[in-house]
């Protein structure tokens, strides 16, 4: 391959590498906190399927940068600009309608996403994909199913699971974004068109907010970007101090 | 004991022999099942430098996978074998339809409830599976509890007849 698709695949595979880090370590927050046992049980089975998802591709964002880096030196020795995960997976889980929100979206747009890069001209990528298209079926199922209960629940349900919704909307159309990298990457048939799922993202995502009798957000309203840059909110620095702090306070440190 | 290492060049019954000897791997969480009943080995490769045992993750981020990994080298090494390696393959990706029936048996025997449906019916991923025995009392009168259970492959559901609670493996 190439030096410049070289430099194309590890910006995507650290792209999607970071979004089940991030996913991963925001979701382990509800660990021992949930409003109770099964869905304690259900969130942290979860988050364990986004870090090792996170394993996966990191090892392997490493392998294609060929310099010897490891999955631990991705995740506990860049800075907050050197990450590449969407900015809905930052953002602080809130109740737990606000975190059924964010993965109501992330599990749509992954589902969509892994479907098309099971074909991948990229045995690995294509190799993940189909793996975690299975993991991810079972977490779309799960939110969809939240979706449904607290939309279409009591008032204070349907309020809060209105209010999650809203709060998140706008780091929705983020998980789309694509860089000019992107389209080598297509032309070679390693991804698809990413920006283009996103009309049956909404589709889905609608057909289950209908179902649950709730306000479908609007796709023209204003949306948040920057990731792709490295551009990222303020939460993202509190996560990533958090979960370097033994490795920065103790370099090269081994369990 | 010192290491004895076998030459494999020209013993084209080594890999026989090693399937062998990882049927005595077990899996660390479900000990009536073994790697091999599983169908986590996919591959035994043996060279001139060494052996490499090709395994496929069952759930991406299964913590099983580290252990079994060490245990097939510590078994191998006690049986004589080194310069091992594990090679982790993504493709195909690992499926319930790869446990063996007998091992389902164990799994039933052992109060599991094992996989019902063949994965490659897509409509299981998205609704329970048409029925689900009681792995205790074996009445079909059962319901789920919560998709996620003790371990990323299993989830919780419980008896109404006989109301003992039970692990289901579930389809993927």
């Amino acid at each position: 391959m190439n030096p410049t698709n070289q430099t194309a695949l590890l910006d995507f595979v650290t792209r999607l590498g970071d979004n089940s880090l991030i996913a991963g370590h925001r979701l382990s927050e509800w660990c021992s906190k949930a409003p109770y046992l099964e869905e304690d049980i259900a969130m942290t089975n979860m988050a364990l399927d986004f870090v090792g998802a996170s394993r996966i591709l990191l090892t392997y964002a490493g392998e294609v940068e060929g310099k010897g880096r490891t999955e631990d030196d991705f995740a506990f020795v860049r800075k907050n600009e050197e990450f590449r995960n969407a900015l809905l997976l930052e953002q602080p889980n809130g109740d737990f309608a606000v975190t059924t929100a964010k993965h109501f979206f992330y599990a749509t747009f992954n589902y969509l996403l892994f479907s098309e890069l099971q074909k991948s001209k990229d045995e690995t990528l294509a190799g993940f994909a189909a793996k975690a298209l299975k993991e991810v079926t079972y977490h779309l199922r799960h939110a969809n199913e939240w979706v449904l209960r607290l939309g279409d629940g009591t008032a204070e349900s349907k309020t809060r699971m209105q209010n999650g919704i809203n709060e998140v909307w706008r780091f929705t159309v983020d998980l789309f974004a694509t860089t000019e990298a992107d389209l080598l990457l297509e032309q070679e048939g390693i991804i698809p068109n990413v920006p283009e799922l996103k009309t049956k993202w909404y589709e889905m995502i609608s057909d289950i907010l209908e179902k649950a009798t709730l306000a479908i957000p609007d796709l023209n309203a204003f949306q948040q970007k920057g990731s792709r840059e490295g551009k990222h909110t303020e939460h993202l620095s509190y996560i990533v101090s958090e979960m370097q702090s033994i490795a920065r306070v103790y370099p090269g440190v081994k369990w | 004991m010192g290491e004895i290492y076998k030459i494999a060049t020209t013993n084209n019954k080594l890999p026989t022999e090693i399937w062998e000897i990882l049927k005595g791997v077990v899996d660390p969480e479900i000990p009536v099942l073994t790697v091999v009943d599983m169908g986590v080995i996919r591959d035994i490769l043996v060279t001139e430098t060494g052996i490499e045992v090709s395994i496929t993750p069952t759930y991406s981020g299964c913590p099983a996978m580290e252990v079994i990994s060490s245990d097939i080298i510590a078994t191998l090494n006690r049986n004589g074998y080194s310069n091992i390696t594990i090679k982790s393959v993504l493709s195909p990706p690992w499926t319930t339809d790869w446990i063996t029936d007998e091992a389902k048996e164990k799994l039933r025997l052992y109060g599991i409830a094992p996989p019902e449906h063949s994965s490659a019916d897509k409509n299981v991923l998205f609704g329970k599976p048409k029925f689900v025995n009681c792995p205790q009392c074996k009445s079909a009168q059962t319901e789920m509890i919560s998709q996620f259970g003790s371990t990323a492959c299993k989830a919780l559901w419980k008896c109404l007849d006989c109301k003992e609670p039970f692990d289901y493996f579930k389809c993927i």
